[in-house]
């Protein structure tokens, strides 16, 4: 107990640590918001009042002050590009980043659990070989490049092979322009469009996992345990599942917390592409018009989810393994 | 337990084909970048006449009777030679930018683990911090308020990277610290800063040249990123993050304009990964088999 909450105060001042430091980044940056949100005949002193609505003439310290008050209260100050609260612009991207980053996660556990299973099952023969060299390279393909090819394949490639009219996926957007339909139609509008940005953002974070699993599995494999558990006639589905996936997945777990930034830059990417208006989407589009506070909010919001994920990978390791103290 | 031997030896075999074969494509790759781009006749950024070159399909001829081999891109520019001269940007980039974080990371992660206390705690409060934040959102605030650039890339790429080197360096620097050969030569006058540099970092440095080799890949791939959204290298000046953008618009008409830098990409980063992998598993073996000579 003691334990946790001292893990729980780390996390806090970890996601202090990272405000602060993304605060004084910002703020130190050349460049002047104001200058560039005026229009660009205002006059110096126009552009000096638009500085005083915003905030923006009071010292750093001060500013940090207001900003961090603000924080602790719920209140991450207005956008600059929006007449919004920070808060409501981020609040209403979040539901489409969650859909496209929990779905994904989920399948890329599942998807890399299962593969990195069959890798131990066949390992170092030609099947392991032959899907080691496919995950890694998967890895490794940027996630805007395999998003494009998805798009080169579903459209041109469809065409080209006279796929039938189901299986010509909607490349862009998260419905369709006219979007119209109600009840169970739109659900089917939706799944048609995720099905592409779903699985450019799975495929690699699946690629990831299996390559952790399949070693994971294999050290599993080997403890005097897993040989006790055979001597003693245990059957060979039991000593699979009971022994050696169970002591697997402890260190997965903590591969929770570290899929996590992957994840969050894929969907930048992703969303991008696919004109999904998501919180990647939102950073993009905040750092070009130079909406601080927006900015600010969202590092906020990725930090958190980070040191989150990892506090729960945490603590979930100490519930699954009792040598390291529940 | 024979069987196990053999069973170890193939795969250590194995394993070192892979490390031999990821050298060589890297070689390929670095001598391709050096050589492609001088051979060309026309520089990969001037634009001749558009009308007859555009838009050339790979293997093909264009209007003037000029072969391209990988095609030619919307402005009628050779694909190979732009690809070959973006390898020079992305490679370069690549390694420079994961050796600043390297040598970052070693000195930090050395200082922390010697002196420990306060400026230990501090420096791995500021790694654990921008572990937290993901590294390309880190990137692309930095590089947007700063400018894009070459060097804001390489630069934002090290004080991004250097938090996995300087972990493993504070360990081994810890570990290192209370053997008796440090303590010897702590006895027999030698200065900390030299006890550092002589004798800890050597022992050091092993995991930290696997996690700097397994970071190209991931630098390559960060700057290709940060160039495909028009943040990291700036056109003319190919790259192939910037070339799979500027093919994006013509993806249903010439899709090899973004497919063809992203196979190279591809290749460059599983080529970096593999060879960092090959590395650390020897590493392990000769320090395994250095372990069990001194259990002789």
């Amino acid at each position: 107990m003691r334990h946790l909450l001292l893990r729980v105060i780390d996390a806090v001042l970890l996601i202090w640590i990272v405000t602060t430091l993304t605060f004084l980044l910002i703020h130190l940056a050349p460049g002047d918001p104001a200058s560039l949100l005026a229009s660009p005949s205002a006059t110096a002193s126009e552009i000096a009042r638009l500085k005083a609505d915003f905030g923006l003439d009071a010292s750093l310290p001060v500013q940090y002050a207001r900003w961090m008050t603000g924080a602790l209260s719920g209140d991450l100050g207005s956008s600059l590009a929006q007449s919004r609260s920070v808060v409501a612009v981020i609040i209403e991207a979040l539901p489409v980043s969650l859909f496209l980053g929990g779905i994904s996660l989920l399948g890329s556990f599942l998807i890399g659990t299962l593969v990195g299973g069959v890798q131990a099952l066949r390992s170092g023969r030609r099947a392991d070989t032959a899907i080691t060299v496919v995950s890694i390279t998967l890895y490794a393909a940027p996630s805007f490049w395999l998003a494009l090819a998805a798009v080169a394949l579903a459209t041109t490639g469809a065409s080209a092979l006279n796929a039938p009219a189901w299986a010509r996926l909607p490349a862009f957007g998260m419905h369709e322009p006219a979007a119209l339909a109600t009840g169970f139609d739109a659900w089917r509008d939706l799944a048609r469009h995720s099905v592409l940005p779903l699985l450019v953002l799975t495929i690699p974070g699946a690629a990831g996992v299996a390559r952790y699993a399949r070693a994971s599995l294999i050290e599993s494999a080997q403890h005097p345990y897993v040989q006790a558990a055979h001597a003693r006639g245990l059957s060979e589905s039991r000593v699979s599942l009971r022994y050696v996936l169970r002591n697997a997945l402890t260190p997965l777990v903590v591969l929770l917390g570290l899929t996590l930034p992957g994840l969050i830059a894929g969907s930048v990417f992703i969303e991008q592409i696919f004109a999904w208006p998501g919180l990647g989407r939102l950073m993009l589009s905040s750092i070009a018009s130079r909406d601080y506070p927006v900015v600010l909010g969202l590092t906020l919001v990725y930090a958190s989810a980070v040191i989150v994920a990892n506090l729960l990978a945490d603590i979930a390791v100490a519930k699954l393994d009792p040598r390291r103290g529940g | 337990m024979a069987g196990d031997q053999v069973k170890r030896d193939r795969l250590s075999f194995e394993s070192d084909r892979a490390l031999m074969l990821s050298l060589l494509v890297l070689i390929v790759l670095v001598a391709g970048a050096v050589a492609i781009p001088l051979t060309a006749a026309d520089s990969s950024r001037s634009i001749g006449d558009i009308l007859a070159t555009r838009l050339v399909a790979p293997g093909g001829y264009d209007q003037l009777g000029a072969w391209h081999p990988l095609g030619t891109d919307a402005f009628g520019r050779d694909i190979m030679v732009r690809v070959w001269s973006a390898a020079r940007i992305s490679l370069g980039v690549g390694v420079a930018g994961s050796i600043l974080a390297g040598v970052l990371g070693i000195a930090l992660g050395a200082i922390g683990g010697w002196t420990g206390g306060l400026l230990d705690r501090s420096i791995t409060a500021l790694g654990d911090a921008l572990l937290a934040v993901p590294r390309l959102v880190l990137l692309l605030v930095i590089s947007a308020l700063w400018g894009p650039g070459l060097g804001v890339v390489i630069t934002v790429l090290g004080l991004t990277g250097w938090m996995s080197v300087m972990r493993l360096v504070r360990a081994d620097v810890q570990g290192v610290r209370i053997l008796p050969y440090v303590e010897c030569a702590h006895a027999l006058g030698v200065s900390d800063a030299r006890v550092v540099w002589r004798h800890v970092l050597p022992n050091a440095l092993g995991s930290a040249i696997v996690a700097i080799t397994l970071g190209v890949g991931n630098a390559i791939l960060l700057e290709s990123g940060l160039s495909f959204l028009g943040l990291g290298v700036q056109p003319p000046t190919a790259s192939w993050g910037n070339m799979i953008a500027a093919g994006r618009e013509w993806l249903l008409v010439a899709p090899w304009i973004a497919l063809v830098p992203g196979v190279l990409l591809i290749i460059t980063v599983v080529a970096s990964t593999v060879l960092g992998d090959g590395i650390s598993r020897r590493l392990a073996r000769y320090e395994g088999s250095t372990a069990r000579m001194g259990e002789r």
